[in-house]
């Protein structure tokens, strides 16, 4: 009887966050996904009619005069390169994220404090003034290329901006710190007598990392990746400022077809795909991560 | 005939900080440990000891002063080129690897064959009667389970000395006394040097080949048990192993004159001012009257079971300890309040000069 209560009771306090988790996640969710299977309107917007043009149109072009179909190459490039940005920009902001995290796990408790809090200053300031300032470091006049012209390194500017690589830099700058806050959190649980342990039976420092740290980390290691690669694939300022117009990632694919583009249907279907994309991608990795620790 | 020496440390110094505020944790450390003994270092927390098992394990380098294995110097070899193992005292067992993988760890790392890490695991799980619990995780293991498994971890790769910081502090007292046994039966089976470390006079008295006293970063006294309990080489030694009356007296010629009153006949020892030093159950009680007694006076009686803690005081207030063994017939008829005669037996008094 009581145990009933304190079931009904749980479920009236949770009450309010699953109505708004409902509401805001899957009510807009669902409204995309109808609009996706709708006719485009001449101005934006859709008519309400069933169609699945826009999801041909996402994966396949009719040519205009032969009517013939082929593969929408520029869509799968945008795609690709979408997700070849968000693995670069995982592998690089752990590659960076992973010595930095140790650094501050291993200092004494009253100096930890303040490096996590200098590691969250750049979340004070708006991330569109911050992407403007990577573009001012980066451009033909900008500091980067000035000084290096100024030493004599280089001869005339280094063309970085409107590059991947731009985007890259800039992806990696704004997560960093997604990926080191999660990694600080499994290395500071991490257990430093094990270090001698493992050193004490005759392992080398490459295999105390690969056979004790790496496999001990591994949940900071999953969450910090989980939490740069998703908002990596969607993401829209930092390639809209440091990409130009040609570099594309999904994201400003998608806002291209409910502005612009006028294609509300094809940018409802491009949103989805994207949203697939990000859940088969976690699956995958989840998986491996879990069965590579032996407990899957 | 003694064994040759396995590990031996020379003039070792380590300090801590520099210049004004450097702690010497050891401070100029000579030790020989021989080959095949259990060698135990024992002195309260902050003597030093686990100091000096870390440096002979390589995870800390001597200020000055060298270490040496078989006679080769070891000082500059880091931990993973030592054929040395430690059991350590949190255990610090791998938590993501089964208790099979945690014993073959150190012959994988060596990069021995699998068929050998294989045969090895398997026997030094039954040398600590694991074998049941090969597959498990060593979170599921009890605290004596997880202190077997730290053993067999630290003995699979056949060290030339095992070390072992207070590896049974966290136990409770039976499995203390139970692992105890263990151990030297292990040590025994396995023949490999044992250096201990501990804080438990009773563990390394039951225990040890030989014992060093530490204290404050230096060793008092090194030797077998019996010796340091029945000669302690100085105060120190003498109270922190064991209980032992300390009377203030002056030696001159053989003849000790106590400053609380009598005097007693000692062959030896340190001449002028001295301390009288003797164990409490080689006090004798004898009538109060016996000629050459010492005259006391019976304050208080503690009764432990197997004897009677008997505390008296000298004619100018000085205590003294006396340990009488409970006999079947029970109940000496001692009271306090009651005049009594102190002798000490033959050879069991101690001078230690101050």
């Amino acid at each position: 009887m009581a145990r009933r209560d304190s079931a009904r009771s749980g479920w009236l306090l949770s009450a309010p966050a699953l109505a708004i988790l409902f509401l805001a996640a899957s009510g807009p969710l669902l409204v995309v996904l109808i609009y996706s299977f709708l006719v485009k309107g001449q101005y934006g917007g859709v008519i309400w009619e069933f169609s699945s043009d826009a999801w041909f149109e996402v994966f396949f072009t009719r040519d205009i005069f032969s009517d013939e179909v082929s593969l929408a190459d520029a869509h799968l490039a945008i795609f690709w390169r979408s997700v070849k940005l968000s693995l670069m920009t995982t592998a690089i902001t752990f590659a960076v994220g992973f010595p930095t995290a140790w650094f501050i796990a291993t200092r004494p408790p009253n100096r930890r404090a303040l490096w996590l809090f200098l590691i969250t200053i750049p979340f004070w300031t708006n991330l569109l003034i911050r992407t403007f300032a990577i573009n001012e470091v980066i451009r033909n006049e900008g500091i980067l290329n000035t000084l290096l012209i100024r030493a004599g390194l280089i001869g005339r500017p280094i063309q970085i901006l409107y590059t991947d690589t731009a985007v890259l830099i800039g992806m990696t700058y704004v997560y960093l710190p997604l990926m080191v806050l999660p990694l600080f959190a499994a290395i500071d649980r991490f257990d430093m007598r094990l270090l001698e342990a493992a050193y004490d039976l005759y392992a080398s420092r490459w295999q105390v990392l690969r056979r004790i740290i790496l496999p001990l980390v591994r949940p900071g290691i999953v969450a910090g990746s989980i939490l740069v690669f998703v908002p990596s694939l969607g993401a829209y300022v930092t390639p809209r400022v440091l990409g130009g117009g040609k570099n594309m990632m999904i994201g400003n694919f998608i806002e291209l077809q409910f502005g612009q583009g006028r294609n509300w249907p094809l940018g409802a279907a491009l949103s989805m795909l994207l949203l697939a994309i990000v859940m088969v991608a976690l699956l995958i990795y989840v998986r491996a991560a879990s069965r590579e620790s032996g407990h899957g | 005939m003694t064994a040759p020496t396995a590990v031996e440390a020379r003039n070792v110094v380590k300090a801590f900080g520099q210049g004004e505020v450097a702690v010497r944790a050891l401070d100029d450390v000579s030790v020989g440990i021989r080959r095949g003994e259990f060698f135990t270092l024992l002195g309260p927390s902050g003597c030093g000891k686990t100091t000096l098992l870390r440096l002979i394990a390589g995870f800390e380098a001597p200020t000055s002063g060298t270490i040496l294995l078989d006679g080769r110097d070891i000082t500059a070899d880091p931990p993973n080129r030592r054929p040395i193992n430690t059991v350590f005292q949190s255990y610090a067992l791998f938590p993501h690897l089964t208790v099979a993988e945690n014993v073959g760890f150190g012959l994988r790392m060596q990069g021995k064959p699998r068929a050998e890490i294989g045969n090895v695991t398997a026997r030094m799980l039954a040398l600590v009667r694991l074998e049941a619990l090969a597959g498990r995780r060593v979170a599921q293991l009890s605290g004596g389970q997880q202190q077997r498994v730290a053993l067999a971890r630290a003995l699979a790769p056949q060290p030339r000395v095992l070390l072992l910081d207070e590896p049974l502090s966290a136990l409770d007292l039976k499995l203390r006394k139970e692992m105890q046994i263990e151990l030297k039966r292990l040590q025994h089976e396995t023949g490999i040097t044992f250096v201990f470390v501990t804080h438990d006079q009773e563990e390394a008295l039951t225990m040890s080949d030989r014992i060093g006293v530490m204290s404050a970063g230096r060793i008092l006294q090194i030797g077998p048990p019996r010796e340091i309990y029945t000669r302690p080489a100085n105060r120190f030694v003498a109270s922190f192993i064991g209980e032992t009356n300390f009377l203030p007296a002056r030696h001159a010629g053989g003849r000790v004159t106590l400053e609380a009153g009598g005097e007693l006949a000692v062959e030896g020892g340190p001449e002028g001012q001295v301390t009288v030093a003797v164990r409490p159950e080689q006090v004798r009680l004898v009538p109060p009257d016996e000629p050459g007694a010492l005259r006391a006076t019976i304050r208080n009686l503690v009764y432990f079971g197997t004897d009677t803690h008997c505390h008296l005081a000298l004619a100018d207030g000085t205590e003294v300890v006396a340990r009488l063994q409970s006999s079947a017939s029970d109940d000496p008829g001692l009271e306090p309040g009651q005049p009594a005669g102190l002798r000490f037996a033959p050879g069991a008094v101690q001078l230690l000069g101050d």
